[in-house]
């Protein structure tokens, strides 16, 4: 039986509170002195509680001046939710503590003040921390510093906000050698990997897991109409779903983005006869009307919230008990993470059900089922730390005073996450930060740093530091313009869209924005002004939100169930669907690659079922159109999904088998990398974030000034003069492993081993069905995209009667 | 050699994918906004160390122009470099390789609002240039009469199949043209924004610049 002797006060209050503390609890006290532990705990398991606890006695035991716990959670609106729930034991138990947040939306004379009188338990984000460490005070402000609690380790670990925060770390274990941390984490696959993150070896950190609850009540939703053959709305499930919401007390509906949710809220509202109070909530509204939401969410006005990724993280809704996911979930811990969003009572199962948006979906669905029952989570390996956080980190350091590179290089090697890293990298990065790490040199005199006599790092110019202030942060904004309602001294805020997207817009387009159908009016100071307008079918809104690809866990456990016919738990439908392609085909396995073709309607069609997720296999589209190219085989256009890739020609691919060879496939993508949007857009990122560019700060954001230009024409100009540049090795690095996700594929290759299984078809077979009604969906590029343009552009000459 | 063909005043004038303007009868190409320096400028001011390399992509593109055009005259139409300290601490290989191009034939330098001053190169200092009634200077003027200018970088954006197109572009009317920015680190103005949308006539055609060069009327810019 595990036992700490609570102080008298703490003991009384959780007596009256009729609570006993839980086993996680007292382990994590018992550990309390350790200099680093990680709890794995389900949500609604008083996790954050038993974070804090180990700060609320030691604060109360000793008279302490000064800070004595940070406290960092991915989200600010958690920051604000925590000191709420914080203040319940402070004041009950009369203890004095001070606790204070500290996030971007914190006012700068508060940040100032907290700077000089910081309050004994600070809450704050991973950006707001290090931008703490970039001041001077920062030596005296930490001084002391006892606890760092880091929540929801386990989202922060995959983004590069866990590098920045544990580089942020490194720092402040140098500054106060005591400092003990927690990390605070959902159920995930791989606990030693994140022990990893915080803490140099996984001995120094003891992984304490919290007893799960009760297994989830989770199925697929019975629909009166099957699934459509193609499509992500889910609309034919709307009906059953309003059914769902009318007999729940409060429902989340989640989506995979946020275009799928405003679709999806705008027919549910269509079909609303009972007039159930339903809203949406999404990253892409504005700030006033997600606070609306979330307020109305608290009273518990609502009987459904629309939503996506936005609400996967932390706030607790009390009175939620049901979520639905619609559309596969691409990924199953994501899945269970959002299960865990209903009944956050630790005794009651929570109840989620999936609505498959299309038929291969059911597929996907029933697979991500048997898996969280399972419990077979999928991870992304956590990854190691990116270097261009860590240029951003050195010159954070450089702001807040001298420094040396070898002390600088040593403390950082004392984080998990930057443990391996080289002291070649580790240069690299450092002559980046001094004078750009060109190959040229031209900046001899203008360094960005400089190395006083003592051999120590100095800003040369002091004033530099504002600017490398503004620029602090890893998430990426993406071009967005605000849309407001069309009125006289300035409309409503409805919300933000991508620029590209409203760059395709022309006046009398329509197109849906938190739930409302508005009409394009113009583009003024770069906001989008709209009118509103019920009358018109929307045009897709193709803003903003992920699209996430099927992890790889999944797609294996998909493969798996082909394999074994495990048939049991489809709909008769699907089966015979399934049976089909068997008798006809065959039916794709994991140890091979299956590709088919066939000939319709004047084009030779090529299916290549990789299951690679639907970034690699959009890559794997290009590349194979660029072979195709090369062989003189005429290829015309392809479509990805996260299954297969579907390509089309004019001419016959007598054998796919060639085209396979995993080194020509390799060499096609450096050839076409180095041309492409996407390494240009990933790029965009890193630059930003190494601070060779200024982030887009609103405000200052298109002043509408001719001198800046393009990170595009920086890219372009790197490749052509620099190929070998520090940035450019980042770029690549990440873009494989994200948008472009050529690891994917060379996993794919893996594992088939070089079994490639060709069937040439005298038609369409029923698995590929599906992937004819998706063509056409995308864009051209290279010689055919100009073309295009000049076509378009004589047009509209001799339509304006100009030639 | 990919162009298009326009006349200003009864003077024949071509428009070039890079951005260049060539007068045949005249023997006269003329490039506006090089900015060199402006990676040097920059760095030197602490605000950003971008890769040195834009003196010698601008260098290129002109080089390959005069080559191709063999033309007698050269006409900088202003802003040529990002600001007077630039001009002055151009690196030697890069003076050396102007000096090179300034040998057999005539260079104009027009003074802009980052350059008014520039010293130290060869070449002639001008404010503005007439010639045949063409007017050269750096930025557009309300008098009327028949002007080439720069200054204003301008882009033009077309939607074309739900693809956005944006390009640098001549803007041409039946008095004016403003020159895009030739140098490899410049961005631009839309040129259905103000302040061009006012200085242009309603009737003007862009010219949009690339590996071929299309004409397009300005109305039709999104």
């Amino acid at each position: 039986m595990l036992k700490y002797d609570l102080p008298k006060k703490f003991k009384n209050w959780i007596e009256t509170k009729n609570w006993v503390l839980r086993p996680h609890q007292i382990e994590v006290l018992n550990n309390s002195k350790r200099q680093s532990q990680l709890l794995i705990a389900p949500t609604g398991s008083g996790k954050t509680l038993s974070g804090f606890l180990p700060t609320l006695i030691e604060l109360d035991s000793v008279k302490f001046s000064g800070l004595h716990t940070i406290y960092v959670s991915p989200l600010k609106a958690l920051a604000a939710d925590i000191k709420r729930n914080l203040m319940i034991p402070i004041e009950e138990m009369g203890l004095n503590i001070r606790v204070e947040d500290r996030t971007g939306d914190t006012k700068a004379a508060t940040k100032r003040r907290q700077r000089v009188d910081p309050p004994h338990i600070l809450l704050t984000t991973p950006e707001s921390l290090a931008l703490l460490v970039s001041f001077p005070e920062s030596k005296v402000l930490f001084a002391n510093l006892e606890r760092i609690v880091i929540d929801e380790i386990h989202a922060l670990v995959e983004s590069k906000r866990g590098h920045q925060l544990v580089l942020a770390i490194s720092r402040l274990q140098s500054l106060c050698t005591n400092l003990r941390k927690i990390g605070l984490s959902a159920t995930v696959e791989n606990p030693n990997e994140i022990a990893q993150f915080i803490s140099k070896n996984e001995a120094s950190c003891p992984i304490i897991f919290a007893k799960t609850g009760i297994e989830p009540d989770i199925s697929m939703l019975q629909t009166k109409v099957s699934p459509p053959w193609s499509g992500a709305g889910a609309t034919y499930a709307i009906p059953d779903v309003l059914e769902k919401v009318s007999s729940h007390k409060t429902t989340l509906i989640f989506h995979n983005t946020r275009a799928q949710a405003e679709i999806f809220f705008h027919n549910l509202w269509l079909n609303n006869n009972k007039n159930l109070p339903i809203a949406i909530h999404h990253g892409s509204l504005s700030l006033e009307q997600r606070k609306r939401v979330e307020a109305a969410i608290n009273r518990g006005e609502l009987r459904a919230i629309v939503c996506t990724g936005t609400l996967d993280l932390g706030i607790d809704w009390n009175d939620v008990d049901l979520v639905i996911q619609v559309g596969a979930p691409k990924n199953i811990k994501r899945l269970v993470q959002r299960i865990g969003r209903a009944n956050h009572t630790y005794n009651a199962p929570s109840k989620a059900i999936v609505v498959p948006a299309n038929k291969f979906e059911i597929i996907e669905c029933q697979a991500a089922l048997e898996a969280v029952k399972d419990k077979d989570l999928d991870g992304e390996t956590v990854q190691t730390g990116s270097l261009d956080v860590l240029c951003q980190h050195i010159l954070i350091v450089a702001c807040a005073g001298k420094i040396h590179p070898t002390k600088l290089f040593k403390e950082i090697k004392k984080v998990g996450a930057y443990k391996n890293l080289t002291k070649h990298d580790f240069k690299e990065c450092l002559r980046f930060c001094i004078d750009g790490g060109y190959a040229l040199k031209r900046y001899e005199q203008w360094h960005r740093l400089k190395i006083d006599n003592a051999g120590n790092l100095v800003l040369r110019d002091p004033r530099t530091s504002n600017r490398i202030r503004m620029n602090v942060g890893t998430i990426q904004d993406t071009d967005t313009l605000k849309v407001k309602t069309h009125r006289r001294g300035g409309g409503k805020a409805l919300g933000e869209i991508e620029e590209a997207f409203a760059a395709s817009l022309t006046k009398g387009d329509t197109f849906l924005i938190g739930g409302k159908i508005v009409r394009f009016e113009n583009l003024r100071e770069m906001v989008v002004e709209v009118t509103q307008n019920a009358n018109k079918q929307p045009k897709i809104a193709t803003f903003m939100g992920t699209k996430f690809a099927t992890s790889t866990k999944l797609s294996d456990r998909i493969l798996d169930n082909f394999q074994n016919e495990h048939w049991d738990d489809l709909p008769a439908d699907t089966v015979s669907w399934l049976n089909k392609q068997k008798e006809f085909s065959e039916l794709p396995v994991k140890n091979s690659l299956l590709v088919e073709t066939f000939f319709r309607k004047s084009r030779h069609y090529m299916v290549v079922y990789s299951f690679a997720g639907r970034n690699a296999n959009q890559t794997l589209g290009l590349i194979l159109s660029k072979r195709l190219e090369e062989l003189e085989l005429a290829p015309l256009g392809f479509v990805a999904n996260d299954y297969a890739t579907l390509l089309w020609g004019l001419k016959k691919v007598q054998n796919p088998i060639e085209l396979f060879n995993s080194n020509a496939i390799e060499l096609g993508l450096d050839n076409w990398l180095s041309g492409n949007a996407l390494m240009k857009r990933t790029f965009k990122a890193v630059a930003t974030v190494s601070g060779l560019i200024d982030r887009n700060l609103p405000g200052l954001k298109k002043s509408g000034r001719q001198t800046t230009f393009s990170s595009d024409i920086l890219y372009d100009t790197l490749v052509k003069y620099d190929p070998g540049h520090l940035l450019l090795k980042i770029t690549k690095d990440e873009a494989m492993k994200g948008l472009i996700d050529f690891n994917r594929i060379k996993e794919m290759f893996d594992r088939i081993d070089n079994n490639i299984k060709h069937i040439d078809l005298p038609h369409v077979s029923p698995l590929a069905a599906p992937m004819l009604l998706e063509m056409g969906t995308v864009p051209i590029e290279g010689k055919a995209k100009e073309l295009i343009l000049k076509n378009e552009a004589s047009l509209l000459m001799k339509e304006a009667g100009l030639v | 050699m990919n162009y298009f063909k326009f006349s200003i005043s009864e003077n024949e004038l071509l428009a070039l994918p890079s951005g260049a303007l060539w007068w045949p009868d005249q023997s006269i190409l003329c490039v506006s906004d090089l900015h060199f320096g402006k990676s040097n400028r920059l760095a030197r001011k602490g605000q950003s160390w971008m890769p040195p390399y834009e003196n010698q992509d601008t260098l290129l593109r002109l080089e390959k122009d005069l080559d191709a055009t063999n033309t007698k005259k050269i006409i900088c139409l202003g802003d040529s470099f990002d600001d007077n300290e630039a001009s002055r601490s151009l690196p030697p290989d890069e003076v050396l390789w102007i000096t090179k191009m300034q040998t057999r034939r005539e260079w104009i330098w027009i003074s802009g609002n980052h350059d008014p001053s520039p010293k130290n190169l060869g070449g002639t200092f001008l404010e503005s240039l007439e010639i045949e009634k063409l007017n050269f200077q750096h930025i557009a003027s309300s008098k009327k009469r028949f002007e080439i200018s720069g200054h204003y970088h301008p882009k033009i954006r077309v939607r074309v199949k739900h693809q956005s197109f944006t390009k640098r572009c001549f803007l041409v009317d039946d008095k004016r043209v403003i020159m895009p920015a030739y140098g490899t680190y410049t961005g631009g103005l839309y040129c259905n924004r103000d302040p061009l949308r006012s200085i242009m006539n309603q009737n003007s055609i862009a010219l949009m610049t690339g590996k071929e060069i299309y004409p397009i009327p300005i109305s039709k810019a999104n």
